[in-house]
């Protein structure tokens, strides 16, 4: 396969998500020509800016967040498969900030959900990195990844089942499922700072994870310090999925998804392919979105569930192909 | 050159005493051979010369500076390490891989012109300039020890340390990659600090051979001195016989002692 070298390849993705960011603005039950995108009297106006502009915005946010961290990850752990929901990062996360809607407390300050989220998050990334200490075994990982999404789950339930009163589970539930409908400028405002100062930490450890490609051993002998490494990553995906996942939810399978797309068309460095993954992401939310808007049905389909939808069966076919390497 | 010395390195493991109290100077410009049974603290003793590992005790020093003390990326750039079976994530072409041997030199900007020419260099002495644009999963285990050793050559270290780089290749390739060893120490003055685990090819290749046991050095020298049936009797626990060979000497194990 022509490989793209990463400038016209940012290039391009950068134009998909223009074109995507449009069509966001402009695409719903309710169609909004770019007549009506100057027009401050037309009614379509505060649907526009108001409510599809915040929503637009925070896809490409989230997307990139998700995507970038999962090829951070993958990087790190010299593991194809990993990725913030499928290790349990998100689930952990989603945990933290389920706990304060239990208790009430995410009502009065959305940024105490963050807080717990990011915190959840960053618990589950230093866990993972001690659970699977210096071997990086694609079995290790996926398994500490199952017990943490395991734990999580539990946690999770827990809260359901002590939950005090209807609202309060109906409110957790249509949370868990991941979507960016009904988000206001505030969320924006809340996770912006966040997931850009995220990414920007796991930006920094590119040379490091290409390093990596020669295994620990190799990145340290070549002067890259794994200490800085590690700390970087683990907060990078802390802010960045963390905040992610209190603004919207549980969307899996980005992380995973993108890299692997982008590998065959970018090269496998893992360095090269953090930016690209970034934008992907963003590619991959902002489309995915725009898809559950516009399905018929009678409710909107959450995107966690969709992307769920899609990602299982990929994440699967993954595996079939793997299976001899894991084995 | 400067040389590399290691002085009254300790190492505990576990409760283990990999290494005991291991004196050796390493010179430039020639081969060394680190051989013992396995167990024996090889590759420990290497990850220590490499600044992999920090003794307990005892130091490592590069000149008559401790090595503990140098900047990782400073200490990079005058010493190449390359480790046992080393592990291959991705799969990226040979230069890419090859190029990840400039890392302590690239700043912000990437790879520069000289970044460039360093590997093209390395590539060149490796023999590996034809496989270049290969995926290195596609590779064959002579082919990929080869683009290893490139990889180490990129930065043009005065060190070369590498963990058992024979094992696994073929006769052929263990000759080339012997060659090339010995090349580096005697027509460039690198300083070659390999483990073996074939003695007749230790005996062959180095200019002088390390014997290591239980984490004491029994024997420090030209191979002929340093592989004599008492000395292997003790470490390996076999009767073996020195005997000069068409190729060169070799060690003939007869049985166990």
């Amino acid at each position: 396969m022509t490989r793209l070298r990463p400038p016209a390849a940012i290039a391009i993705l950068l134009a998909l998500i223009a074109a995507l960011a449009l069509v966001s603005l402009a695409a719903g039950k309710v169609w909004a020509p770019f007549s009506a995108w100057t027009d401050h009297a037309d009614p379509r106006w505060p649907i526009i800016f108001d409510l599809r502009l915040p929503r637009t915005v925070l896809g490409v946010l989230v997307g990139a967040a998700l995507g970038l961290s999962g090829a951070a990850m993958q990087g790190y752990t010299r593991n194809p498969l990993a990725d913030p929901g499928a290790l349990g990062v998100s689930s952990l996360a989603a945990l933290g900030a389920v706990l304060t809607l239990y208790l009430g407390a995410g009502a009065q300050a959305p940024w105490v959900i963050a807080a717990a989220a990011m915190a959840g998050a960053l618990a589950a990334v230093l866990l993972l990195m001690a659970l699977a200490g210096n071997a990086s075994s694609i079995v290790t990982f996926l398994l500490a990844g199952v017990v943490l999404q395991t734990m999580a789950g539990a946690g999770v339930a827990l809260a359901l089942s002590l939950a005090p009163n209807p609202w309060a589970v109906n409110e957790i539930v249509n949370w868990l499922m991941g979507s960016l409908a009904d988000r206001s400028v505030d969320e924006v405002k809340l996770a912006a700072p966040l997931v850009i100062g995220g990414c920007a930490l796991m930006l920094l450890t590119g040379r490091a994870l290409d390093a990596l490609t020669l295994g620990e051993a190799g990145a340290r002998s070549l002067g890259v310090d794994m200490t800085r490494t590690r700390w970087f990553l683990a907060i990078g995906v802390a802010l960045a999925a963390g905040a992610s996942v209190a603004v919207t939810g549980v969307i899996g399978f980005v992380g995973l998804i993108v890299p692997h797309l982008l590998r065959p068309i970018v090269g496998a460095r893992p360095g090269a392919l953090l930016i690209p993954s970034a934008l992907g992401g963003a590619v991959l939310v902002l489309a995915a979105d725009i898809a559950v808007r516009l399905t018929p049905a009678a409710g909107e389909v959450k995107l966690g569930v969709a992307m769920a939808a899609l990602g299982g069966p990929f994440f699967f076919g993954l595996l079939m192909c793997m299976r001899r390497r894991i084995a | 050159m400067t040389a590399l010395t290691a002085t009254g390195l300790q190492v505990r493991l576990g409760g283990k005493q990999v290494l005991a109290g291991i004196d050796a100077a390493f010179a430039a410009g020639q081969v060394t051979a680190i051989v013992g049974p396995n167990g024996a603290g090889k590759s420990t003793l290497l990850a220590c010369l490499a600044a992999l590992r920090r003794p307990d005790q005892g130091q490592v020093l590069l000149g008559d500076q401790p090595i503990a003390g140098l900047a990782p990326r400073a200490r990079a750039r005058r010493l190449a390490f390359i480790p046992q079976t080393p592990e291959i994530a991705w799969a990226i072409e040979a230069r890419i891989l090859v190029g990840l041997g400039r890392t302590p030199f690239i700043g912000a900007r990437g790879l520069s012109m000289e970044d460039a020419r360093a590997i093209d260099r390395a590539m060149a002495q490796a023999q590996v300039g034809e496989l270049a644009d290969r995926d290195v999963s596609t590779l064959s285990g002579g082919e990929r020890a080869r683009v290893l050793i490139a990889r180490a050559l990129a930065g043009d270290p005065d060190w070369l340390l590498a963990d058992e780089p024979l094992a696994g290749l073929d006769p052929g390739h263990q000759l080339d990659a012997a060659d090339l060893f010995r090349r580096l120490a005697h027509d460039q003055g690198k300083g070659v600090i390999l483990t073996l685990h074939d003695l007749s090819i230790a005996a062959r290749m180095a200019d002088r051979v390390l014997v290591l046991a239980a984490g004491r050095r029994l024997a420090d020298g030209p191979p002929a001195r340093a592989l004599t049936p008492e000395t292997l009797a003790a470490a390996y626990g076999v009767t073996a016989r020195y005997a000069d060979g068409v190729g060169g000497p070799l060690i003939e194990i007869v049985g166990r002692a």
